[in-house]
């Protein structure tokens, strides 16, 4: 090529229509996002090293996300503890980032619970949540003196048989589903107050004998915009206490109000930007003290705990991922094939993700869908974007993605890519990149079968 | 490439406003948009606008091709073509 060429701009066509504005949001002149690095370190030196697709994960965000949220509480109430929510990522790496800041860890199957304790997490400083624990594993937790909360009526069976073979009382919370005055209400975990379940279930604990009563969780949703539902939740939750105290000399210990902070995302279906409809955590922290000193009563500062999961990791997390090749639909709109897809990015199903790329693009945007690698209809990660025209190879950033993403990605017909944490300039695989043994390790083929 | 086409009908000016008489409807084209649909609209062969293409632009072959195959398909679903 010689140096009189004229630099080149893909060529493109739009069609011009007063429904495209509205449609889309976004005019095909608008501004893109350019991202070149994360936290300093070049999203070509990332991929280089790495390979795409890529998940990398901020140290610093994650740490200035939780310092804040603690600040936040610990500024208005005396008595608040973190537990990190497992389930919104796992990955050994992060959970100990949240336990070298304070958090305890909050878990809602064995395997998180065994995960925590692997780490070295003691067995009382994790809440073991969730609808199904076997009495293996309460019998476990409660050896280890986990702090259990019970989600139904068969869970209390469990517990008191598990009582009975150790031969000692088990404190125990129960979980509550309540109105906040929010839909959809979550009721189908934990004992509804409204309706007279939770008492209940009280009352069965008691009659029991064998489990004492020390502590109340709910958790009332996740992607909560509402800050006053907190309060309502918590001043209920706080009435309730008082009155098992009144009625049954029941003293409860500790609060823990769950999680549901929404991260700054953007829903499927809403057209204000997250900076405008996202309220920011001081609000939560408010509302909340609001609630407890409205119920509590003077100079009683019971425990709070708050599972708080998506609204501290997912802005923290970025996805790299490649363009991998294009083509035209019938119905005019552009179609990339990237090298990752609903696979890896299971919350594409709410959110519509922050898409960067990581230099300047030429061309007009144009209406295009962004498809992942897989051999299904449904793989799909984006739709009714203006992008401009991509050449293979682009490299794209997609965020926020640390929440849920990296715990409910599915290896289906692909190797799940590496994770990387950066911390001041640094890069450091958390987990490697499946290959073919990682498929097979569990796999058994009778001799009878094998084909050579 | 067949001038039996609506394309061969429309009227573009230089900032890339692209009129179709016929239906009312208007399109905007970028610049290399503008040489590839006036290629076009003179019926040159595919061949020929890679060609000219790849001798304007700072561009390898295999995208020119690439890129020319696109737009095509792009004309076509907006039925400038057929
Ligand atoms: C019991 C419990 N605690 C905490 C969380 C974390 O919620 P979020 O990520 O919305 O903060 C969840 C998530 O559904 C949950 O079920």
């Amino acid at each position: 090529m010689t140096n009189n060429k004229k630099p080149y701009v893909k060529p493109t066509i739009i069609k011009l229509q007063s429904g495209l504005m509205n449609k889309f949001g976004v005019s095909p002149y608008y501004a893109r996002k350019v991202r070149s690095n994360i936290d300093g370190v070049s999203i070509e030196e990332l991929t280089k090293q790495f390979g795409s697709p890529l998940f990398v994960f901020s140290e610093k965000t994650i740490r200035n996300t939780i310092r804040e949220a603690k600040e936040a509480f610990a500024t208005r109430y005396p008595n608040v503890t973190f537990s990190w929510s497992y389930k919104t990522n796992y990955i050994d790496a992060i959970n100990a980032i949240y336990h070298q800041e304070g958090s305890i860890a909050e878990v809602v199957s064995e395997m998180e619970y065994d995960k925590a304790r692997k780490l070295g997490i003691s067995g009382e400083n994790i809440i073991f949540n969730g609808p199904h624990k076997s009495i293996p594993a309460l019998k476990k937790a409660v050896q280890e003196g986990a702090k259990i909360h019970i989600d139904h009526f068969d869970e209390i069976d469990d517990l008191e048989t598990v009582a009975a073979e150790l031969n000692k009382e088990i404190p125990v919370a129960i979980r509550l589903n309540l109105d906040s005055g929010i839909q959809p209400q979550w009721s189908r975990f934990g004992f509804n107050l409204e309706s007279g379940q939770a008492l209940d279930a009280v009352r069965r604990i008691n009659m029991g004998g064998k489990l004492r009563l020390n502590g109340l969780h709910c958790h009332i949703g996740t992607f909560i915009l509402e800050p006053n539902a907190y309060k309502t939740q918590t001043e209920k939750m706080v009435k309730f206490a008082y009155e098992l105290e009144d009625m049954l000399g029941i003293s409860i210990e500790y609060f823990d109000i769950g999680g549901g902070f929404p991260s700054k995302s953007k829903l499927k279906g809403t057209y204000l930007p997250p900076d405008v409809s996202v309220p920011p955590i001081d609000n939560y922290a408010e509302k909340i003290s609001q609630g407890l000193f409205n119920a509590l009563k003077p100079g009683h500062f019971p425990k709070l705990y708050l599972e708080t999961g998506r609204g501290l990791i997912d802005e923290a997390g970025y996805l790299i991922t490649t363009v991998f090749a294009s083509k035209r639909l019938p119905d005019g709109r552009k179609s990339y094939v990237l090298d990752a897809g609903v696979n890896l990015l299971f919350t594409a199903t709410w959110y519509k993700f922050t898409i960067e790329t990581d230099r300047e693009m030429q061309g007009l945007g144009e209406p295009a869908l962004l498809n992942g690698p897989l051999c299904m209809n449904i793989d799909i990660l984006d739709e009714g974007s203006m992008l401009p025209p991509m050449k293979r190879g682009t490299r794209l950033i997609l965020s926020p993605v640390g929440a849920y993403n990296v715990t409910q990605w599915m290896q289906f017909i692909e190797y799940r890519p590496a994770v990387v944490l950066i911390n001041e300039n640094q890069v450091e695989i958390i987990r490697e990149k499946e290959d073919l043994s990682d498929i097979l390790r569990r796999e058994r083929l009778p001799k009878r079968l094998r084909l050579a | 490439m067949n001038t039996n086409n609506r394309i061969a009908r429309l009227a573009i000016n230089e900032e890339g406003f692209v009129f179709d008489p016929q239906t009312g409807e208007s399109f905007t084209v970028n610049q290399t948009g503008k040489v590839i649909l006036k290629a076009l609209m003179r019926s040159d062969s595919e061949e020929s606008i890679i060609l000219q293409l790849t001798e304007q632009f700072a561009l390898s072959p295999q995208e020119a091709q690439a890129d020319v195959r696109d737009f095509i398909h792009h004309l076509r679903a907006y039925q400038l073509i057929y």
